[in-house]
């Protein structure tokens, strides 16, 4: 075993290890806080295997934005620890069963009928112009469209907040 | 001796020089801000220890050192005595991509001037800084106190608010550079800085970095008159050190980045290539000083309306500019 590989398997299973331990935390900023650093994990393996770029976006989006607001929403609602009650626990965890079972069975099946083991794609050398090359001239339309969506999103949030502040401010002025 | 070998000998006596000289900074640089602040007030400021007060740097630190370290009832103790290494750690950690000089030989061995050359250097810079949030907001929430909540929250919101005014502020750079390590912007300023041709990118880029490290007039996570000391109210000892050792560190690598970003770096006339980034560090910082003598604090919504509604804008209308400018300059 190289030192490369040795490193991989550390980081496969740091990662592994803090995404199982994310899910079953009952504390969520205990919980936000594993995943950070299972995302980290993951940037790291992007960075292990020659995609430097990839691994920085995964950091600067995954862990450093999206677990930011995560952390800043729990952090504003203070929600008590969640307690299950015991009755309901074959319904509640049944579907997702059968989804995570129909992942897992799919993904051995691909292992061992290895469809593209034929063609191997060389490590990701994916520096920061050929991958901007790539994205914004062969797939300009789809990068377009979800841009267009994420707006809409936006303007959908600004619709649901701007309602509620408008009320808010409207309504001392009733009182007297 | 192997190549290999030599080349991790010189890589660690580097790492080893900068983080002495990097602490070492940041612990003059709280002497250097009291001095000049104490000037700027007409005050004397510390003058006792030592000739001028110039060893008060270190009795600060003894008494950090064997002052208790409390952890307060009902915090969360693991998360609370983590968060501030996460500060001190990645403002330290910054550092790695900034290229401080031109480079050296040594027995007809290149030694470059920078840490590690990274081809996505600037991309770095932003996973690091917008990691160095958690330092603040998990710190502020382990703690158990109202105050220091707030500031978390005040401190995250911010934070993550800066940053992006911050990443389209260095659009423009990259897009004259024509990459993202710093060593390579460094090189496209060899005829003029970026600050001629970019000023508006310059002022966007030290405003909003001010507020990322939350200088005054945007330290409102930690206002005094409001949330005593905002999220590090519970730290003692060291561990409120490492909170203060974390700032005044991103002090010293914000005046590093605006010096390679718009200053030309290392580059100047008759000095060692070393000596200018020392000297463009040292006057950023002092601009920053100075700054904080001069202005008042912001009012929180102030500081959000400020970012979202006007330095925003504006970056993005610089970008299209530059971008408009560099189309017609290559046509």
């Amino acid at each position: 075993m190289t030192l490369y590989a040795a490193i991989f398997y550390l980081l496969g299973l740091v990662t592994v290890a803090a995404t199982v331990l994310a899910i079953t935390r009952s504390n969520l900023v205990h919980a936000v806080v594993y995943l950070v650093i299972s995302f980290f994990g993951t940037a790291m393996l992007f960075y292990l295997l020659g995609a430097p770029f990839v691994a920085l976006l995964e950091v600067i989006i995954y862990a450093g934005a999206i677990m930011v607001l995560f952390l800043f929403i729990i952090m504003m609602l203070r929600l008590e620890e969640h307690r299950q009650n015991g009755g309901a626990l074959v319904r509640r965890w049944l579907p997702a069963l059968v989804l995570a079972g129909v992942a897992l069975g799919s993904l051995i099946l691909l292992i061992i009928a290895a469809p593209g083991s034929a063609n191997l794609l060389p490590a990701a050398a994916a520096s920061p112009l050929e991958f901007g090359r790539a994205l914004y001239q062969r797939h300009w339309f789809a990068v377009e469209v979800v841009s267009f969506l994420l707006l809409v999103a936006l303007v959908g949030a600004l619709y649901l907040g701007r309602r509620e502040a408008e009320t808010l401010i409207a309504s001392p002025k009733e009182e007297p | 001796m192997s190549t290999w070998t030599a080349g991790l000998i010189i890589l660690i006596v580097k790492l080893a020089v900068v983080l002495v000289v990097l602490l070492l900074l940041a612990a003059y640089l709280v002497y250097a801000e009291r001095r000049l602040l104490a000037r700027l007030q007409i005050r004397l400021g510390p003058n006792r220890a030592g000739p001028w007060g110039l060893l008060q740097p270190l009795a600060d630190i003894i008494k950090l050192l064997t002052k208790e370290d409390t952890v307060p009832a009902g915090a969360d103790r693991p998360i609370f005595l983590l968060a501030p290494a996460v500060v001190a750690g990645t403002a330290l950690l910054i550092f790695a991509v900034v290229p401080f000089g031109a480079g050296w030989q040594w027995q007809g061995r290149p030694i470059p001037g920078v840490i590690s050359d990274l081809n996505v250097g600037l991309l770095y810079v932003f996973a690091l800084s917008s990691l160095g949030v958690y330092g603040v907001a998990l710190g502020g929430w382990a703690s158990n106190s109202k105050y220091s909540l707030l500031g978390g929250i005040r401190g995250a919101a911010q934070m993550i608010s800066y940053e992006l005014a911050l990443g389209l502020s260095l659009a423009p750079v990259v897009m004259a550079a024509g990459s993202f390590s710093l060593v390579d912007i460094v090189q496209a300023q060899a005829n003029y800085p970026f600050l001629l041709t970019q000023p508006l990118s310059f002022l966007l880029f030290l405003i909003s970095g001010m507020a990322e490290i939350k200088r005054i007039p945007f330290d409102i996570p930690e206002a005094e008159n409001e949330l005593v000391a905002g999220y590090h109210t519970e730290y003692s000892g060291m561990r409120f050190g490492l909170y203060f050792l974390g700032e005044y560190v991103t002090m010293v690598v914000l005046g590093g980045l605006v010096a390679v970003f718009f200053l030309g770096g290392w580059r100047g006339p008759w000095l060692p290539p070393l000596v200018w980034f020392f000297v463009k560090v040292g006057a950023m910082v002092l601009v920053m000083i100075w700054i904080r003598a001069a202005l008042p604090r912001l009012r929180y919504d102030q500081l959000m309306m400020f970012c979202w509604k006007f330095l925003i804008p504006l970056a993005l209308l610089n970008i299209m500019a530059v971008g408009g400018l560099l189309l017609w300059a290559r046509a």
